[in-house]
């Protein structure tokens, strides 16, 4: 009977590991690109750069609802959340809400939509601006990192910005106020290992045109709280449902202890 | 007292006093359960294969369960059916807990059948005198496609709309009728309402009361034939002196027991994907369902459920679409006739020689590569593997009636074995 | 290992029957706590949502447009609810018929402590009840008119059900002889101002959370 038990073990191991590596779990940050200037850098690899969020955060996941509704309500809405469910379990007081964070004319109890008419926003930006709700789980947490810090100044776009994680996006760059404008600089790459293969632009890192009124490390905190925010919107029970889950698993471990025991003993009879 | 004392030979509980005897000497419920537990005997060398039978039904209960009450919340209908899970996954007190119970449960319920299936290739349960029980099997597994098919549209997020649209326009290469059939099934000019809806009534409905159909005849079978074991040894064949196979053991108690600590275990590896890793990674719920069905936007790149893809990676590796689409089709169908394809005098792999176990082996492989292939973009190098592995997929089966015949098998023993 | 009919009695004699009663027991015990314990989730599903929650939360009434001897039904929680502007010759009466009540001071009936009074209200001239018949919830309706012609000489002025006929004053307190055996329910409410009525809160300040 010992192999049912190391066949236990060795799939609880599987899941387990992986719940360790889901985007919620809490990860050191990435290292962020060295200050603009400095000599003979590496290129900057946004693609591998990670959230590293933690949804068990209520300070952070607060400051990502100030963010949110500062700098996106604008333009986006979160149709499925309520404020006051958002305020609950966030601990956020009542009046705390109501006062700094519920938008004029809507109440505690109501979904958090925005007061952009869908076909203006479809007349200004091309396409109306997205409802945030699920945002971080059709794309990822990772992605929405990555976007919100990859914005670069571009004369010939109409937003004269563009972004290196969602290329021609309609959004302009919103947070440039606090994080600057910065440049993209590229080298050039030949595109195969072929001889006279042509050359081709690849990305390399940011060039800082302006500064904001954050530093980079306060602007990416700022991201990550918004981001943070964005996640625990998209599935608003899971601190809850992964507290009842620990419950839930020592209960069966313990119940299927028993269950084993009982099994054993039975099993003496047979030979 | 006359009609009182009234009650068939055999249904000794019909003499039992109080409530029990009356209920039984009017249903036979302790000689049903007396029947179908402790009065039947199974082989005693039962391995870890043999806890998936109970495991898929235990799946089975808890899948009405959930969709039983998944149905109270959601709203079926083009514009309501997302926005109402959404409802029940933030609003409905424990709606989230519902919601992940049934959507990791069609992944566990394919992970317990895939085992169970696998099980009886390893030990030649589906050769006579099972060929009905394996085909009841069979058919189960058809309709737990159908269904999972049919409950993966019902979300209405971007991936279940084009789920439906490339699945139902699967339809659409049949020769003549292929593009009215295509019509009639959505009943309407693209996936829209009317096939959401006629989506909800099959999987709520009509595709579970087939399902529980087929799994009561394939207990009613098994019942009768009694149970392989790894051997592949016919226990009935030596029974003692009172009749019982020697190589028995009651059920009940026994077997009872056993499969209980099988449920916990497994429950216990449940509970952690539903808790912890709902989506487990994007192989129980895509990213892509996420978003609303939009008619406008296929997402990019498309595959099916991971229980679904080594077919989808045979259909897409024939660059045409009516071939691929029936090689898809064989290749499932090809279980069907088993029984009749494996002419080994041996049942066990334990006992086959080494081109069996080869054939078997290289099934094996291939079927897990074919998996992921199915969840690969379609490009190469993928097409060119997905066609290389779909060889040893179908010499499987169909070269069957040749090597299974020329195979060096061993000695099988007269009395079941425990291994280690 | 295949010793031939070894488990044929299944009754091996160094059987320890307590050890395996025990774990039968405990095991079986740990299973039925498990059991409950899953049908929680399931029992609690079919609770509140928190949008039906949302939606109950209480409701803002504006009384300026409400007359004397007028009465006005605004929903919440989807119940009607009366509110009655009574005026004084209604007030006097109140004290007059104890008598003829079931449940003259309230003792058996449904309000918030502040409505368990003779008026059953906050304010004598302001009337606010759940207009639903303790009965079997069909809905009084208003009879005002003391010496009501379908009522009788000695009616008061009150409500009376439809359904089945039982009767309540003008503080809905039911009258001898009715079928409803308790008095109509006042629900929570408070005042914020002169004429703005908060139905569903006990106090101003916590409006926000009911």
């Amino acid at each position: 009977m010992a192999k049912f038990a190391s066949l236990v073990l060795i799939l609880l191991g599987a899941p387990l590991a992986l719940a360790a590596s889901e985007p919620a779990a809490t990860q050191p940050a990435a290292t962020q690109p060295a200050a603009a200037g400095a000599e003979a850098r590496a290129p900057v690899r946004w693609e591998t750069w990670r959230a590293g969020n933690s949804v068990a955060d209520n300070e952070s996941l607060q400051r990502g609802a100030r963010n949110f509704m500062n700098y996106c309500i604008g333009c986006h809405s979160l149709k499925y959340m309520r404020y006051q469910r958002m305020a609950d379990d966030m601990q956020i007081p009542t009046a705390v809400l109501t006062a700094n964070l519920v938008a004029p004319g809507s109440t505690n109890l109501d979904y958090i939509t925005t007061s952009m008419p869908a076909e203006d926003a479809a007349n200004w930006f091309g396409k109306t601006p997205p409802d945030l709700s699920l945002i971080a789980r059709s794309r990822s947490v990772d992605y929405l990192y990555r976007f919100l810090k990859t914005f670069y100044s571009d004369p010939s776009s109409a937003t004269l910005s563009d972004n290196l994680a969602y290329p021609t996006t309609a959004m302009p760059a919103v947070l440039s106020d606090l994080e600057g404008v910065k440049a993209a600089v590229y080298r050039q790459v030949k595109s195969s290992a072929a001889a006279g293969a042509p050359m081709e632009n690849v990305f390399d890192h940011f060039e800082t045109i302006s500064p904001g009124n954050l530093t980079p490390d306060q602007f990416d905190g700022f991201v990550r709280d918004t981001v943070n925010f964005l996640d625990y919107v998209g599935d608003p029970a899971q601190v809850e449902r992964r507290s009842i889950g620990l419950w839930v698993v020592l209960f069966l471990l313990l119940l299927s202890a028993l269950a084993l025991m009982l099994k054993k003993e039975y099993w003496k009879d047979v030979h | 007292m006359a009609p009182e004392t009234a009650g068939k030979p055999g249904n000794r509980a019909a003499s039992a006093a109080g409530l029990w005897g009356w209920i039984n000497r009017r249903l036979p419920v302790e000689a049903f359960l007396r029947a179908s537990a402790a009065d039947y005997y199974a082989p005693k060398n039962f391995n870890v294969w043999y806890f998936f039978g109970s495991l898929a039904l235990m799946v089975l209960v808890m899948q009405l369960v959930t969709g039983i009450f998944l149905t109270m919340f959601y709203k079926v209908g083009a514009a309501t059916s997302f926005d109402s899970v959404e409802f029940i996954m933030r609003e409905v007190p424990y709606g989230w807990l519902l919601r992940y119970l049934h959507s990791a449960g069609a992944s566990a319920f394919f992970l317990v059948v895939y085992l169970h299936m696998y099980r009886a290739l390893l030990y030649g349960s589906y050769k006579a005198p099972r060929e009905l029980l394996w085909l009841f099997g069979m058919f189960i597994y058809l309709a737990l496609m159908a269904e999972a098919f049919l409950g993966y549209v019902l979300p209405w997020g971007n991936m279940s709309f084009w789920a439906a649209t490339v699945i139902v326009n699967l339809f659409g290469t049949i020769p003549v009728i292929g593009p009215g059939l295509v019509e009639w099934i959505r009943g309407d000019y693209g996936i829209a309402d009317a096939t959401l809806n006629r989506f909800f009534s099959l999987h709520v409905a009509a595709v579970p009361l087939v399902l529980l159909l087929l799994v009561a005849l394939h207990l009613v079978a098994l019942h009768e034939v009694g149970s392989n074991n790894p051997d592949g040894i016919e226990i009935y064949d030596k029974k003692d002196a009172r009749g019982r196979p020697l190589d028995g053991i009651p059920f009940h108690p026994y077997y009872t027991v056993k499969d209980i600590f099988g449920v916990c275990a497994f429950l216990t590896l449940f509970a952690i994907v539903v808790f912890f890793v709902p989506t487990l990674g994007d192989l129980f719920m895509e990213k892509a369902n996420f978003e609303p069905a939009n008619p406008l936007s296929t997402p990019d790149p498309i595959s099916p459920s991971w229980y679904f893809t080594p077919y989808y990676a045979i259909l897409r590796a024939v660059p045409d679409q009516r071939i691929g689409a029936l090689l898809m089709l064989l290749a499932v169908v090809s279980f069907f006739f088993l029984p009749w394809l494996d002419r080994s005098p041996v049942k066990s792999m334990r006992y086959r020689g080494w081109i069996s176990k080869s054939f078997l082996g290289a099934f094996t492989i291939s079927f897990l590569v074919l998996m992921y292939l199915g969840m690969q973009p379609a490009q190469e190098p993928y097409v060119t593997m997905a066609r290389v592995f779909a060889i040893p997929y179908f010499a499987y089966f169909w070269l069957m009636p040749f090597y299974s015949r020329i195979d060096p098998v061993k000695p099988v023993p007269e009395r079941v074995t425990f291994h280690g | 290992m295949t010793e031939a009919g070894a488990i044929a009695d299944h009754q091996p004699p160094e059987i320890d029957e307590s050890r395996r009663k025990f774990l039968t027991v405990a095991t079986g015990a740990t299973a039925g706590v498990g059991v409950v314990l899953a049908a929680v989730p399931f029992a609690a599903s079919w609770a509140p949502s928190e949008r039906a929650k949302a939606l109950g939360a209480p409701v803002e009434v504006d009384l300026s447009k409400l007359q004397v001897g007028q009465m006005i039904t605004p929903t919440w929680r989807l119940q009607p609810i009366y509110i009655v502007r009574r005026d004084p010759s209604m007030v006097d009466k109140l004290a007059q018929h104890d008598a003829q009540l079931k449940d003259p001071k309230s003792q058996n009936s449904v309000q918030p402590d502040y409505a368990r009074n003779e008026m059953r209200a906050r304010r004598a001239d302001l009337l606010v009840l759940v207009g639903i018949c303790t009965h079997l919830g069909c809905l009084p309706k208003q009879f005002f008119d003391a010496g009501d012609p379908v009522l009788g000489a000695d009616w008061p002025g009150g409500f009376r059900c439809p359904c089945h006929g039982s009767r309540f004053d003008l503080a809905g307190r039911v009258f001898n002889g009715s079928p409803a055996s308790t008095n109509l329910v006042v629900p929570p409410y408070t005042l914020r101002s002169q004429n703005t009525l908060v139905i569903g809160a006990d106090d101003a300040a916590k409006q926000g959370a009911a």
